[in-house]
């Protein structure tokens, strides 16, 4: 299907897909959509560091995205909570934009890490991918009782804040693992698109979470080949894709549950 | 002793919000925690679990305590069903969700045909109505076994008939010899029931059988304001004096034309 000089890109983007799918289920659960988009956002000044430094990405990625946790961390006790966080996260996607036009990379660069490159991706990409995708699924796996009962309550697990702080470290890692795959924007689509349609379709936590991961597969499957066959960007099908996926699963159990409404008596 | 509480004192943003409480209840009492909004029911039964620290005093109780929490709304695009909850309330394993097994499936089963709700086992718990919610709430708190249930105003919202079904069933658990100790801001839907009651009022707590707590001189000197407490055809009913009127014996209760 694909030429071997696509062979690692379709290998790294299946991994970061696969951990997405995880990290998503609990994206959705917890209603953390809103960090979903503002972890990568917050990493991307970091990769723009490491480029400004000729450095690799990925260490750049994990520091500013782990910095991006505690920022948001912080907000969160305070009062104006959204305001605070929309103009740190614009302060630092200004800040990502400095250090891309020093390191006079800029254009192609930005392009890269806002939409993704898949493409570019080189078989050293694949170690760090293959350790993500072992360690988010084991981590979430592991606390998947407390995390699944800190999303239905903060009441079940003592209203304690270390759930969160732990699941958005799990989240930081996923988000800059994937962002120079997917690029920043849309990363985001990957882990709400599949897991918000698998919400909707599954009936247990147990098929929701697996019907996550099949999905957020299955769509970078799709949107790779439909991106290799059309020339069009691979982020553009997986944004659309993600987006065409969640609506087609709303309107089938929509569809489903239609009969089921007492009728007029 | 199942629960015992002495001398406890709670303290949130530099103000008592409970002051020497001290209670104790029996195996398999059923206890009414009552008192109007704010004040300091949630605390109470926070601090029991250890979810919140106290400033002063003890809190015996056994190892394994339910709660059912107040005012829990869960999202009808939860893929949660009723069985669900109740196995996610199972203690062990603490970790990992495991994988399910016909064992894991009877004692689910088990637990929702005592708490009367296999009938909606596998419905989302978004898409129950309250009665139902509160029953899979219940279910979910018993899945680990305990010696102690705490239940914050879980017959709040429902309707009269939905909470003298949740009230049944919080009696047959405790002639399991299950400790209950359930808030409410209404006594009456609890009398009958209930053997024994804590009633909190500025921070302080009166305890004891509910005809030696719920007077008019126990109250009033609970509240330190002049109240009355007015018996009507097996209801009882709370109302604050007139200002300046001070506390006399039951006597002096008014009766309603």
């Amino acid at each position: 299907m694909f030429a071997s000089y696509l062979l690692s890109g379709w290998i790294v983007a299946s991994l970061v897909a696969f951990a997405a799918g995880f990290t998503g289920f609990f994206v959705v659960l917890r209603r953390e959509s809103f960090a979903a988009h503002a972890l990568p956002m917050a990493a991307f000044p970091g990769a723009a560091a490491a480029a400004l430094c000729g450095v690799a990405q990925w260490p750049g990625l994990l520091v500013a995205a782990l910095l991006g946790v505690a920022l948001l961390f912080w907000l969160k006790r305070g009062q104006r909570r959204d305001a605070a966080t929309a103009l740190a996260l614009v302060a630092l996607l200004g800040l990502g934009a400095l250090f891309l036009s020093l390191s006079g990379r800029y254009a192609n660069a930005v392009y890269g890490l806002l939409f993704g490159q898949i493409f570019a991706s080189s078989p050293a990409d694949i170690p760090p991918a293959l350790a993500l995708a072992v360690l988010v699924p084991m981590a979430l796996l592991m606390f998947f009782r407390p995390l699944l009962l800190g999303a239905l309550s903060p009441d079940f697990t003592a209203g304690g804040a270390k759930g969160d702080v732990l699941f958005l470290i799990i989240l930081a890692l996923t988000a800059s693992f994937a962002l120079p795959v997917t690029g920043a924007l849309l990363v985001f689509s990957l882990m709400t698109g599949p897991p918000g349609a698998a919400c909707t379709l599954a009936a247990s936590p147990r098929t929701g979470l697996m019907l996550s991961v099949v999905l957020a597969v299955a769509l970078i499957w799709s949107a790779l080949a439909l991106s290799a066959a059309t020339g069009w960007p691979a982020g553009f099908f997986t944004g659309v894709l993600a987006a065409l996926l969640f609506l087609a699963a709303r309107m089938w159990r929509r569809a489903r549950q239609a009969p089921q409404l007492p009728g007029p008596a | 002793m199942s629960l015992a509480v002495s001398g406890l004192t709670v303290r949130l943003g530099g103000r008592d919000v409970l002051r020497e409480v001290s209670f104790s209840l029996a195996p398999g009492a059923f206890c009414g925690l009552i008192g109007g909004n704010g004040s300091g029911k949630t605390t109470l039964l926070r601090t029991i679990l250890g979810f919140q620290r106290q400033a002063a005093g003890r809190v015996e109780r056994p190892q394994t305590a339910g709660y059912v929490p107040q005012k829990l709304q869960i999202a009808a695009d939860m893929p949660v069903r009723a069985r669900d909850l109740v196995e996610l309330g199972f203690s062990s394993p603490r970790f990992f969700f495991p994988l399910p097994s016909a064992k894991r499936r009877q004692r689910v089963d088990e637990i929702l045909a005592a708490t009367g709700a296999l009938g909606f086992a596998n419905q989302r718990v978004g898409e129950l109505s309250g009665g139902q919610f509160a029953r899979v709430l219940i279910a979910h708190a018993l899945a680990g076994d305990p010696r102690l249930l705490l239940l914050d105003e879980p017959l709040a919202n429902l309707d009269l008939r939905a909470a003298a079904e949740i009230v049944a069933l919080l009696r047959k658990l405790a002639a399991r010899g299950v400790t209950i100790l359930v808030s409410a801001h209404d006594m009456n839907p609890l009398l009958g029931a209930m053997d024994h009651v804590v009633y909190l009022a500025n921070g302080r707590a009166a305890s004891g059988p509910v005809a030696e707590v719920v007077r008019t001189e126990v109250l009033s000197a609970l509240y330190g304001y002049h109240i009355d407490v007015i018996r009507v055809h097996g209801r009882v009913i709370v109302v604050a004096g007139e200002r300046g009127v001070q506390a006399h014996g039951p006597e002096h209760v008014v009766a309603i034309p």
